[in-house]
């Protein structure tokens, strides 16, 4: 202990006002990015992955416009899902499993503010994911720049949206940190294999199809198709925005209902 | 509400389904006193503790931490405490000087962020990732983020549990400079020694309910006993607990004297709180 501590604080604590929302959401956006650079799993799962994806079938399908023009808005439709929908489902199975979030809890720190935070982090991953993959697809793989610029913001944004909300409610069903990643995969995988990110999903046998017609990922892949590729429009592709809506609507209900600050009892 | 009064708890009640974790608990923490909450594991410490903090609604009972009903975390609570729960996560890809720094953000008058870790005995681990701390260390952290927002209570939930000697006696002189910083401590554990080292008044808690409330020296059932042991000439073990040991001293002594002997292996003792804690809480299991 060194003297220091037994220094009475001279400080007057001045009537000063209350760190403003705005603040205390930008720290810790500043500061979720900072750790999240930091943390190599995280780093790779949710930024080097898709894009290694993006390269490696790139190559294989050098030059065929047809596989590319499915692949590359496959692949940006996966980093929307794995960006949110994986990334805060493990982050906050972490996060309230070691007991950050009761900590936290305890603080002045706005709830609010906490979770802007941690959602801003997510929104940043996609936001450089795609801008990368979209731009990979015209500089690298010739493809023609995007034909809707409409129609691809308001599709991200919808991803967004309805995958962040689906991983924060997917984590409520996570019981512990060691199962989560295969509660995350047990979902992630099947889904972006019968959603066409790889081939279009329209070859696929018909069960298949069925099911991916009812799942959000579909959708999001079709709305971007359109937006990158055919130039079909957000008229076009109204009942897939409805699907997102209607998945966005049942993921935000339930991330808020389950919501817990505190570990799981074993 | 009367300014000098940290916190006042009256008749509070908690239930879990059917199990009933606190059974009308009553007891009243001044400004800039150490309150321990003394007991052992699952007597409803934490559960009482956590309903001050606000992380717990209670079932009955009236409540008021700084004047201020914890149940709605209001965020003019918030300011005013500090906690160290019983355990809790870290950033782990942080230094100890980061996740300090970024705590102080928190608060609208933090203190120091040096001044902080000096105070929490960091200096030496300041630019450390915290997963690379020492068990002892993050205990320490956890000092540290609780205290850099110049609280004026501050809740310790078994804050030595699984320490080493010299991590213990660390963290008591911690909570002693707080002390002398003029902050209200609510600590629980379930350690005698740590309960009468550092507290003013203790309260023993058993099955949810207060057993015996008062300064360290003075627990027990208000009336001081002294315990007499000695060996009498056939060399047979005695003892006896009294209130007043005078005359049974006399009568063995005298006794002693008139067979000419004396009188073996005589001691006169109070009991610790050990033993009142013991006795207590044996009680109470009956």
């Amino acid at each position: 202990m060194s003297d220091h501590a037994l220094e009475p604080v001279r400080r007057a604590r001045a009537r000063r006002a209350a760190v403003p929302w705005r603040h205390a959401a930008w720290r810790q956006y500043r500061l979720e990015r900072k750790m999240f650079w930091r943390n190599p799993t995280a780093a790779f799962f949710n930024f080097l992955l898709p894009l290694i994806f993006l390269a490696l079938f790139g190559a294989i399908a050098a030059g065929d416009e047809d596989i590319l023009q499915v692949i590359v808005p496959g692949i940006a439709g996966l980093a929307v899902m794995s960006t949110t929908f994986s990334a805060l489902a493990m982050t906050l199975t972490y996060l309230r499993e070691s007991g950050v979030l009761k900590r936290i809890r305890g603080t002045p720190l706005p709830t609010s503010a906490y979770l802007a935070g941690i959602g801003g982090n997510a929104v940043a991953n996609t936001a450089v994911q795609v801008t990368i993959i979209v731009a990979a697809g015209v500089l690298l793989f010739g493809l023609d720049p995007p034909q809707d610029w409409a129609a691809l913001v308001v599709f991200v944004v919808l991803g967004v949206v309805c995958f962040a909300s689906l991983g924060v409610a997917l984590s409520h069903a996570i019981p512990n940190l060691d199962s989560a990643p295969a509660y995350v995969n047990a979902v992630f995988l099947p889904t972006i294999f019968i959603s066409g990110v790889f081939y279009d999903a329209d070859d696929a046998p018909g069960f298949l199809r069925a099911i991916a017609e009812v799942l959000p990922l579909k959708h999001l892949i079709d709305g971007l198709t359109g937006a990158l590729v055919t130039g079909e429009g957000l008229v076009d592709h109204a009942p897939a925005l409805g699907v997102l809506a209607l998945w966005s609507a049942a993921g935000v209900a339930l991330a808020v209902r389950g919501f817990s600050w505190e570990a799981r009892r074993a | 509400m009367a300014s000098d009064v940290a916190i006042e708890v009256e008749d509070l009640h908690k239930d879990y389904g059917a199990h009933h974790a606190v059974r009308g608990i009553s007891f009243s923490v001044r400004r800039g006193e150490v309150f321990g909450l003394l007991g052992p594991n699952g007597a409803g410490k934490t559960t009482t503790v956590e309903i001050l903090e606000g992380y717990r609604e209670r079932t009955a009972g009236r409540v008021a931490v700084l004047g201020i009903d914890p149940g709605p975390r209001p965020l003019a609570l918030r300011e005013r405490i500090g906690i160290v729960l019983q355990s809790s996560g870290l950033y782990r890809h942080l230094t100890v000087h980061e996740a300090v720094s970024h705590w102080a953000g928190f608060y609208r008058a933090p203190r120091d962020v040096e001044e902080t870790i000096a105070l929490s005995g960091l200096e030496a681990a300041a630019g450390r990732r915290t997963v690379a701390l020492s068990g002892g260390q993050q205990r320490r952290l956890d000092f540290a983020l609780a205290l850099v927002g110049d609280p004026e209570l501050v809740f310790l939930d078994e804050p030595t549990t699984g320490f080493d000697p010299a991590a213990r006696r660390h963290a008591w002189d911690t909570v002693r400079s707080l002390q002398q910083l003029g902050k209200t401590v609510l600590l629980t554990t379930h350690y005698l020694d740590e309960a009468q080292a550092l507290a003013d008044r203790v309260a023993i808690i058993k099955d949810g309910a207060i057993l015996a409330e008062g300064a360290p020296g003075e627990l027990g059932d208000g009336n001081p006993r002294y315990r007499v042991a000695w060996r009498d000439a056939d060399g047979d073990a005695h003892e006896r607990v009294t209130e007043d040991p005078t005359a049974l001293l006399h009568e063995l002594t005298g006794e002693a004297l008139a067979r000419g002997g004396r009188v073996e292996d005589l001691s006169v003792t109070q009991p610790s709180l050990e033993e009142v804690y013991l006795e207590l809480t044996a009680e109470a299991a009956e």
